[in-house]
């Protein structure tokens, strides 16, 4: 009896010790790019360093933080991009949710559908900014044309509001997809005898919507949610192609990465990447604990 | 029948949403450039607008476009091979075995996930240049690989959960080495995974500009989607547009090609990367 319990958690040491193995070069490739940087820049945003001076490196505390902080651009930025997550997660929401429906209900032409609803899903993020660019542009675009209500001459990238429109357009064309097909597999969860049940019980589309579909993806939408949230939060690519940060319209990747690579400030430009990083745990919190995310489905288990 | 009206609209609705945009870039694609200064605003070349296939032609030319070209693909393709690699050792313990700092490995992966890439390109900026590593393919591939694995291992993770393992022993018992047992019997039932993954991470090296712009200065490790960004000139508002849309066809036929081929598989490994269920 002693010697198969002794069997046993030697089978189990070892299981242990293969499974750490296995592990280990995930979690080290994973580690060196990211948490060990992290605390360089953590250390960096301690000096007033710049990369043009690097001999006059020199430590002064919390000040980075301070100018960072104290600065409007740094508020003006934070506020910009808190908007385009705001908007493009819930047009992306909205709009996802339309085409999942469509995608559950379709049978002729699945193949077709799906073919092109992963094509804005591959297609490079700067394609996409620069497609709409041409598109939204006055001299050579087609959308002043085609809407009614827009004057021909035009010119969306000349104020802050249309300007970010545009840029929230390419957003939400390239991303959409792929947030209607996380809805669609949740869809798929949902039962259709419970449909049916509440059917039969006399409950219009609209309350079958609200009172059963969308209670019962609940955890999808969330996981979703959180996901693209996050990922609108670091927009950069759409930004700096469209408009690089002119009239206003800089998020705070751009800002981040105008003072480190342009500017070689690495001081100031680290304490922006601590403040990054912070702002995106914050938002992380803030959804898991709001909208109570189911963490352990967001992570697989 | 009211019911099937509403899904022809929607899909039709669907396929303008997603196509409308590539229909564009095509068309620009195909203006000429003198046709572009002057100001060509519709959504096709108007008559005498057409350039052929110039643009294609000039933009092939390009020794950077094409250096630019060579460097996605070769840098894409290591990545995505050294991660696929990692993660399905990763995702056969977290699939198969119980041990002490699953939790820990699962929480990683979904932190980086979320990680703001442009905070690590100060550090890395930095820290690239003392270890030589700024501006060659291994800068790039080791960051590629560690923002892919997160996804590589879901996808991976989810898959070999759903492999019958008792079929190996089964296997053995019939006859079978353990070699051939896994070669005949674990690995075709593996491979839609890792495939399906090594497809997303593609993808994912593929799309990549915040490091490719920040941690390259020439054209020796420069990958596509930051070269298009700095294709002539800085100017946002003057760019040469025709010449632009054909060089972000060029780049966009590989995805294409295989979202075109793998379309179903790609769907599977999305939706079981992220939502169970």
């Amino acid at each position: 009896m002693s010697t198969a319990i002794a069997q046993d958690s030697d089978r189990l040491k070892a299981e242990n010790r293969l499974g750490r193995k296995l592990v280990a070069p995930a979690i080290i490739v994973m580690l060196v790019v990211t948490a060990f940087p992290m605390l360089r820049a953590l250390y960096l945003s301690l000096f007033s360093y710049s990369l043009t001076a690097p001999d006059d490196r020199e430590f002064v505390g919390l000040s980075n933080y301070v100018t960072a902080l104290t600065d409007s651009l740094f508020w003006r930025d934070t506020g910009v991009t808190v908007l385009i997550m705001l908007v493009t997660v819930f047009f992306e929401l909205v709009i996802g949710f339309i085409f999942a429906m469509v995608m559950h209900r379709v049978i002729f032409a699945r193949g077709v559908i799906r073919t092109s609803i992963l094509i804005p899903y591959g297609i490079i993020t700067v394609v996409s900014g620069f497609a709409w660019q041409f598109a939204f542009s006055l001299n050579n675009g087609f959308v002043n044309g085609w809407l009614p209500f827009v004057d021909d001459g035009f010119n969306w990238f000349e104020n802050t509001t249309p300007a970010l429109i545009a840029i929230m357009v390419s957003e939400i064309w390239k991303t959409t997809p792929f947030m209607s097909l996380l809805l669609l597999a949740g869809l798929a969860q949902v039962s259709d005898d419970m449909i049916e049940a509440a059917k039969v019980d006399g409950a219009t589309w609209w309350q079958r919507l609200w009172k059963v579909i969308l209670p019962n993806m609940r955890a999808a939408i969330m996981v979703a949610v959180l996901f693209r949230a996050l990922d609108a939060y670091r927009i950069f690519d759409n930004i700096f192609v469209m408009t690089a940060g002119a009239v206003n319209t800089e998020s705070v990747s751009f800002l981040t990465y105008r003072q480190v690579v342009e500017q070689f400030a690495l001081g100031i430009g680290s304490a922006l990447s601590v403040l990054l990083f912070l702002s995106v745990l914050v938002i992380a919190f803030l959804i898991v604990k709001i909208f109570k995310v189911d963490l352990a489905q967001a992570r697989q288990e | 029948m009211k019911q099937k009206i509403g899904t022809a609209v929607g899909c039709l609705l669907i396929l303008i949403w997603c196509l409308l945009p590539v229909a564009w870039i095509i068309s620009l694609s195909f203006k000429s450039q003198d046709a572009i200064t002057n100001g060509s605003p519709g959504f096709f070349p108007a008559d005498g607008d057409g350039a052929g296939w110039q643009n294609y032609i000039d933009v092939w030319n390009n020794d950077q476009f094409r250096r630019a070209i060579f460097n996605s693909i070769g840098i894409s393709l290591i990545a995505t091979l050294l991660s696929v690699i990692i993660a399905t050792l990763a995702a056969y313990a977290i699939a198969r075995l119980e041990f002490k700092g699953k939790k820990f490995v699962l929480s990683t992966a979904l932190a980086i996930a979320m990680f703001p890439v442009v905070s690590l390109v100060g550090p890395l900026f930095d820290m690239w240049r003392t270890f030589g590593l700024y501006d060659t393919w291994p800068g790039l591939i080791i960051p590629y690989m560690s923002f892919t694995l997160p996804l590589a291992i879901w996808t991976l993770s989810a898959f070999f959960r759903e492999i019958p393992w008792e079929m190996e022993q089964a296997a053995q018992v019939d006859g079978a080495t353990s070699w051939q047992a896994f070669r005949k019997v674990i690995v075709p039932l593996a491979a839609p995974g890792v495939f399906t993954a090594a497809i997303l991470t593609f993808f994912f090296a593929w799309n990549d500009f915040v490091f490719g712009i920040s941690l390259t200065s020439t054209e020796s490790a420069r990958p596509i989607p930051a070269a298009l960004s700095f294709f002539v000139g800085a100017d946002p508002f003057n760019r040469p547009a025709s010449l632009l849309a054909a060089g972000a066809v060029i780049a966009t036929i590989p995805i294409v090609l295989i979202v075109l081929v793998f379309q179903r598989k790609i769907v599977a490994g999305l939706t079981s990367g992220a939502v169970k269920g």
